[in-house]
């Protein structure tokens, strides 16, 4: 609060943010916190590290990342497409992005299920083709992840990528930059923040997914078994401490991908990200 | 400075007002129920399978209360998985009764101090007034020709269960094989060896009886479910000509436990429907409804009524003549192994039998 | 405007791909949803839609929605207007913990809100004698609701908003114009499509959360069940049809909203 500003309204909406803030998201996490520390350091530890849980933290990571990388370039070139051509079915194309979303994660993961066990329309075919098998596999979880992640890069990109000046791009090729040289010098510095951002949120949703992995991963010790599941069995086992031990630390490896988007979003653009 | 800091806690306390808005709903909703008050509400909490069984039910109970005590009662259901319902029961959801699968879940909420002690005398039997088994579900035909629990450990034969960790219910099928091993003589370790076995064969471990049975009927994943007896049979019966069930030499005799949750009860002022809601289920009329659910009844002369003399223990379709009940099975329980509190620390705790299954 | 029509080649195959990707990962789950759905025949499923606990179902989910949406818009706005009109300490921090809810796996979500308010939980024996039950109630489904989409409408503002800048809003100012009047006249035509897309996404996600809600609804039936939950209660009790049926419910609704977006943008653009 160093230097005031002159537009008005900063107190307001600071207080509103804050307020909102705290009963939604800060107090409850406290709780969490509160109930792991009812084990010891060397205990809580110990809970974290076991070899099931980190083959655990190990699946649910590497699918993900997959998962939103695959998801970052595909929303690149749709939010691209969205944007900048015009061509029949571009509005149907865009109004569907978001259906992943609407749909419960659990029937998501039952129909993706259905439809990649070797026994299944598509997964019938890969497996005669190929020898490859979907459903039950890490392949499988990736797929439901893509699935879940899809509206996020679009959504980052589309409102950035609209609001770009084409006076900018113009400028270049006047200046004889070819096309590739325009994107990669002007368009994509411009829009790198959004991706980025757009993918680590997706990223860091694809980590804690539940409903739809569940059914497709076969949940198998040590192969396909996710952190989610391990945390469900913890309760299931009625042991609070050891549940909230491991939701802790995924919490904090959320955390951490956030604010590495946040140091990266200030360091790409200080314009673009406004977080200075 | 100052004005905005009272501006920022102005806006605090304004938003909190309207956020706890909706807190008051809840107020008005129990105002709203004390002005009709002759009409009784009771909340049972039960678990996944049970939903057409108490639909009918409570239609039942509901006409019945009405008749002798002359007050109109409404059952309002809740389902779910047995160990998260029991969980949510002792975190605060206002159950009258709860209906679960085992006993270890009902201990649950009597832990959380919801239940006096001897809820497990407070009814006949155990306070289970219906049973259930475990029983296989194989493709019909049987092609992998499968009729007991060695067969499952066979290198060709793939099994469906659900993870005993997440799914109370598979907790059942594990010490059914577990006694199945123990029969035949084996030491610990070769039961442990011959479990380890079985569970490497195990296809898919689902987190739920209901994705099991998925994953086996609609995915067509596997060669044999494990399956609760009813569940087995409505497969049967939504799936004419597809599934057959195997009865085992022996399994285990599932009692699933019902308690009054005296806590909310008294709070409620129901503690009286509630306790009738649950003795009547002991009832004659009750006990049909129950074996035509597929459950096994604990009165002896419905139970009868339900019995036929099996010469094979294949199952291939439901009996047209509603006899359903295989009695040539040898059944253990929950006792043989100690109670709930000590099947569980021996078996599925942290790092316990279940888990040193998977160590590598 | 002839950079956007040079393209050739290349547009029709990136167009190619989007439709492939999207053909393959979202249509072909969702033709798979609707054909499941009319597996028994029309009937079986006009039975499944309209049953009374369906109804009910679907008017909680609703009303969840509605409240939530309508909390995080006024958040939303109120939190991309602090975070980039404004320079303060600590502002990396304000963000990423806005940010955190959508990354939080849902499972945790519930969780959390049942420490919170549960029996065993912090609150509890402050709210409890004044009659006040927030979870295994409809306030715990709005909580939930509210938490998983949290971040969904301030992310969509932000980065608009930062391109921006603040010059305008600045010289608004200096004329002597009010906070409202500046926001109204000055931000919000910048951010209105920006917006709508957010509050499309809140709703769309809103409608859908199962896991969060799951945790603490209790499931009571034609209480506090809503209609994922409805869903998996169908799906539980062997209604494999019955809960595609119902999960088309969404489906419709998802597309009723999406439809909805379309028609304002055309407004909006014939306004330009």
């Amino acid at each position: 609060m160093k230097k005031k500003s002159i537009i008005p309204g900063f107190g307001l909406s600071f207080g509103i943010t804050i307020t909102i803030l705290s009963v939604i998201v800060i107090l409850p996490m406290c709780s969490l916190v509160v109930f792991a520390s009812k084990l010891s350091f060397s205990e809580f530890l110990y809970t974290i590290s076991r070899p099931r849980i980190m083959s655990g933290y190990f699946v649910s990571i590497s699918t993900a990342f997959f998962a939103s990388l695959i998801n970052a370039v595909m929303g690149l070139v749709l939010a691209w497409v969205l944007v900048r051509y015009e061509f029949p079915g571009k509005r149907f194309l865009d109004g569907i992005i978001e259906l992943p979303f609407a749909l419960p994660t659990a029937v998501a993961g039952i129909s993706l299920t259905h439809m990649t066990t070797t026994n299944g329309c598509v997964g019938k075919i890969f497996y005669d083709l190929f020898g490859i098998r979907i459903a039950y596999t890490r392949l499988g979880i990736t797929i439901a992840l893509i699935f879940i992640g899809i509206p996020f890069v679009v959504r980052s990109i589309q409102p950035v990528l609209e609001k770009i000046d084409l006076q900018y791009e113009e400028a270049a090729y006047i200046l004889g930059a070819d096309r590739k040289t325009t994107f990669r010098k002007v368009i994509f510095p411009e829009i790198l923040p959004a991706l980025i951002s757009g993918f680590t949120l997706a990223f860091a949703r694809c980590i804690g997914e539940y409903g739809s992995v569940v059914f497709i991963a076969g949940n198998t010790p040590y192969e396909t078994e996710i952190v989610p599941l391990l945390i469900m069995a913890e309760l299931q086992e009625f042991d609070y401490s050891a549940a909230t031990s491991i939701a802790l630390v995924m919490l904090f490896i959320a955390f951490v991908i956030l604010s590495v988007n946040a140091i990266i979003q200030s360091r790409v653009s200080r314009r673009v990200s406004g977080i200075s | 400075m100052k004005k905005r800091i009272t501006a920022i806690l102005l806006t605090g306390i304004l938003t909190v007002s309207s956020l706890s808005a909706c807190g008051t709903d809840v107020a008005s909703a129990n105002a709203a129920d004390a002005e009709k008050k002759e009409a009784i509400e009771l909340t049972n909490v039960s678990y996944d399978p049970t939903r057409e069984l108490y639909a009918a039910y409570n239609q039942v109970f509901e006409a019945y209360y009405e008749e002798n005590f002359g007050q109109k009662i409404t059952v309002t259901q809740s389902h779910g998985g047995s160990g998260k319902q029991a969980l949510e029961v002792a975190n605060g959801l206002e159950a009258d009764v709860v209906t679960l699968a085992l006993e270890g879940d009902v201990q649950v909420v009597a832990d959380a101090g919801l239940i006096e002690d001897g809820f497990t005398s407070e009814f006949d039997l155990d306070s289970s007034p219906y049973t259930s088994t475990i029983v296989f579900l194989v493709r019909s035909g049987n092609p992998k020709s499968i009729y007991d629990w060695d067969d499952l450990i066979r290198e060709d034969v793939g099994v469906i269960t659900p993870n005993p960790k997440t799914s109370g219910g598979a907790m059942w099928n594990y010490l059914a094989a577990w006694y199945y091993f123990e029969q035949q003589g084996q030491s610990e370790e070769e039961i442990l060896a011959s479990i380890r076995k079985l569970y490497g064969n195990v296809v898919v471990l689902d987190s739920g009886a209901r994705g099991a049975t998925t994953s086996f009927v609609e995915n067509k994943q596997g060669d044999v479910l494990l399956a609760w007896e009813n569940e087995a049979f409505l497969s049967l019966k939504e799936y004419p000509g597809e599934y057959e069930i195997v009865v085992p030499s022996v399994s285990i005799l599932c009692q699933p436990t019902v308690a009054v949750v005296d806590e909310v009860a008294k709070k409620h002022g129901t503690e009286a429907a509630a306790k009738e809601y649950l003795s009547y289920l002991y009832s004659e009329a009750a006990q049909e409804i129950e074996a035509q659910n597929f459950y096994r009844p604990s009165n002896k002369e419905v139970y009868n009524k339900y019995v036929f003399s099996a010469e094979s223990n294949t199952i291939t379709e439901v009996p047209a003549d509603g006899k359903w009940i295989n009695d040539n099975i040898t059944l253990t329980n929950i006792e043989h192994f100690g109670g709930w509190a000590e099947a569980r620390a021996k078996h599925f705790a942290d790092g316990a039998n279940f888990d040193q299954i998977y160590e590598q | 405007m002839e950079i956007r029509k040079d393209s050739g080649i290349m547009k029709w195959i990136l167009i190619g791909i989007s439709f492939l990707f999207l053909g393959v990962f979202l249509l072909l789950p969702l033709f798979y949803i609707i054909a499941t759905a009319f597996r028994d025949g029309i009937g079986g499923y006009l039975v499944a839609v309209t049953d009374e606990y369906a109804i009910k179902a679907a008017l909680l989910t609703l009303k969840a929605t509605l409240i939530s949406v309508l909390i995080n818009t006024f958040f939303g706005l109120a939190a991309a207007w602090c975070l980039t009109k404004f320079a303060f300490k600590g502002k990396k921090i304000l963000s990423t913990f806005i940010d955190l809810p959508v990354t939080v796996s849902p499972i945790i979500a519930g969780l959390i809100y049942v420490l919170t308010f549960g029996r065993q939980g912090i609150l509890y024996k402050y709210l409890d004698p004044y009659g006040i039950q927030i979870i295994f109630a409809v306030p715990g489904i709005v909580l939930a609701t509210i938490f998983v989409t949290f971040p969904f409408i301030s992310r969509e503002l932000i980065p608009v908003l930062t391109a921006q800048g603040t010059d305008e809003e600045e010289a608004a100012a200096l004329m002597g114009a009010k906070t409202f009047t500046i926001f109204r006249k000055v931000t919000l035509p910048h951010i209105k499509w920006a917006l709508l897309y957010g509050v499309v996404l809140c709703t769309a996600r809103a409608m859908g959360e199962f896991g969060a809600v799951s945790v603490l609804s209790g499931h009571l039936r034609g209480k506090t069940n809503t209609l994922p939950l409805y869903i998996e209660l169908l799906y539980q009790g062997y209604d494999f049809t019955g809960a595609f049926a119902a999960s088309s419910i969404l489906v419709i609704m998802a597309i009723i909203i999406l439809i909805l977006r379309l028609l304002l943008q055309n407004k909006g653009k014939r306004e330009v």
